[in-house]
């Protein structure tokens, strides 16, 4: 009876725990993706830029050694797991931060972790513009400062949004994953009731939140990427 | 009419790897002057345009506008370019803007003048062509003859002293050629320099000033349309000339 995870003593308890835990679980899970994802669209959006406009018929070509260097730290960063990348980047978590536990500590190895994934789906929406386009830009005398913000970026609004929710979803996920060591929120306490004290009620619930808060957002981003998209027929 | 010369060509020569896609050409474009460039596909017309906008590097020879020199990758070039309107075949507006916006992008970040005079201009230029009504419309909901009269005004509101038209009408239904080469043929009455790319022959030889026919990368005939279309010194050209004829009973 006691282990019925419905019985009404475990019902009592979850809701108690619900009542004093969820809320600030909830705020801190979205504070700290949203935080993460916009950290890591600014560092892997130029970035993504960089690697299609460095390319050396591109429009600022950059050294070839320069764009190889850039791909290896991506391509190394990308292939750490996520967990141990949080151990590996600790020392400078302790110094921007000031300690390597608690919700905004983990914004840290999250950036680390997100940044060269979105720089890479930066680079691919970035690659979709239809390179005619860039040259008409490139043969009205733009600078290639001029053709990124003028013509690159808003060329792909629609699929960068696109890509900026699936980054916002991956990064919602590691979040949650950092709640094995040290981050906060939703994951941290899936973690702690599920798998800790197997209270597998509030777990179950703490998932089903994550999974209302990644359909949110999907909505959001799919609704404005659409909106945005000039290429698509009305209605 | 004026015999300042607006663009020159000495020599120039272009390779791809290994292969010289032109090879020796030498041009003079007065200002004011209509050039069309003829020949079969492959001969070079495309390369040669963008070469002249810096869009292609060039291997040998120089190109001068206004006697400042075209170097693809040079600090100058995004001034020079500014000079020279270009259009191709795709249109390529750009997609997620509007008409007024695509027109008026360039002039307003690139040329920095005022958003009201560049909006004035485009006004001015966009009832030209019949599009006014249209300029809230995005390049989607454009007609393809529409969308390349769109393309030439952007060239065009940048004030060039030379257009550059690579087979604007090549992807067009026969219908819009005729709205196209209209705006075209206005242009060259109101005196602006032009170098044309295509393949319709009737407005080639009412346009043209002067015609270069090339062959294989080399300009094989430079003449007036009128002794072109009529008396083509070379084999090639005549050859080329006859494949627009059609007659019955010829196909085998
Ligand atoms: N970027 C490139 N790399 C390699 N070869 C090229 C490139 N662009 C053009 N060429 C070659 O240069 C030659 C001339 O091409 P170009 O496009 O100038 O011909 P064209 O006269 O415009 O032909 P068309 O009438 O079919 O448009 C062709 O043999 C083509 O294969
Ligand atoms: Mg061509």
């Amino acid at each position: 009876m006691g282990n019925d995870i419905f019985s009404s003593e475990a019902l009592f308890e979850a809701w108690q725990i619900i009542k004093t835990q969820f809320p600030l679980a909830i705020w801190e899970t979205i504070y700290v993706t949203i935080l993460a994802t916009v950290f890591a669209i600014l560092i892997g959006l130029p970035l993504g830029i960089l690697l299609v406009a460095g390319e050396k018929d591109g429009i600022l070509p950059l050294p070839s050694w320069l764009l190889q260097i850039l791909n290896v730290i991506i391509n190394l960063l990308r292939s750490v797991p996520f967990l141990i990348l949080m151990i590996l980047v600790f020392p400078l978590t302790r110094l921007i931060v000031g300690t390597v536990v608690g919700t905004t500590a983990s914004i840290v190895p999250l950036v680390i972790a997100a940044f060269p994934f979105v720089a890479r789906l930066a680079e691919s929406s970035i690659r979709e513009i239809n390179p005619n386009i860039i040259e008409m830009a490139q043969s009205t005398g733009a600078s290639p400062m001029q053709i990124i913000i003028k013509v690159m970026i808003p060329e792909s609004v629609p699929s960068l949004i696109s890509n900026a929710t699936i980054a916002f979803t991956t990064i919602l996920g590691y979040s949650a994953m950092s709640g094995i060591i040290g981050g906060g929120g939703l994951g941290k306490i899936a973690i702690n009731y599920g798998y800790y004290r197997y209270k597998y009620l509030i777990m179950i619930l703490a998932v089903i939140l994550l999974i209302v808060i990644v359909q949110i957002f999907q909505s959001i981003g799919t609704y404005l990427a659409t909106k945005t998209d000039k290429r698509l027929k009305r209605k | 009419m004026e015999n300042k010369v607006q663009l020159k060509i000495n020599n120039l020569r272009k390779r791809f790897g290994t292969e010289v896609v032109l090879d020796g050409i030498n041009l003079t474009v007065n200002k004011g002057e209509v050039v069309v460039v003829l020949g079969p596909s492959g001969c070079g017309k495309s390369t040669l345009l963008r070469c002249m906008n810096g869009l292609e590097a060039i291997s040998e020879g120089e190109i001068l506008l206004d006697g400042e020199k075209i170097t693809a990758g040079s600090k100058e070039i995004t001034k020079l370019r500014q000079k020279i309107g270009m259009v191709f075949q795709s249109y390529d507006l750009f997609p997620h803007k509007n008409i007024l916006d695509n027109v008026t992008l360039a002039p307003i970040k690139v040329q920095k003048i005022p958003r009201k005079e560049a909006e004035e201009r485009a006004e001015k230029l966009l009832r030209r062509v019949g599009l006014w009504k249209k300029r809230k419309a995005f390049p989607r909901e454009l007609s393809g003859g529409q969308k390349q009269r769109a393309a030439i005004v952007r060239a065009l509101c940048m004030n060039p002293e030379v257009m550059l038209f690579d087979e604007v009408t090549a992807a067009l239904d026969p219908q819009m050629v005729r709205e196209v080469l209209n705006v075209m043929l206005e242009l060259a009455e109101g005196g602006m320099t032009m170098v044309i790319v295509t393949h319709e022959m009737q407005f080639a030889r009412a346009v043209a000033d002067k015609i270069i026919f090339l062959e294989k990368g080399k300009i094989t005939e430079e003449a007036e349309p009128e002794e072109f279309f009529t008396n083509p010194k070379t084999e090639t050209a005549k050859e080329f000339l006859q494949s627009f004829v059609y007659e019955k009973h010829k196909i085998q």
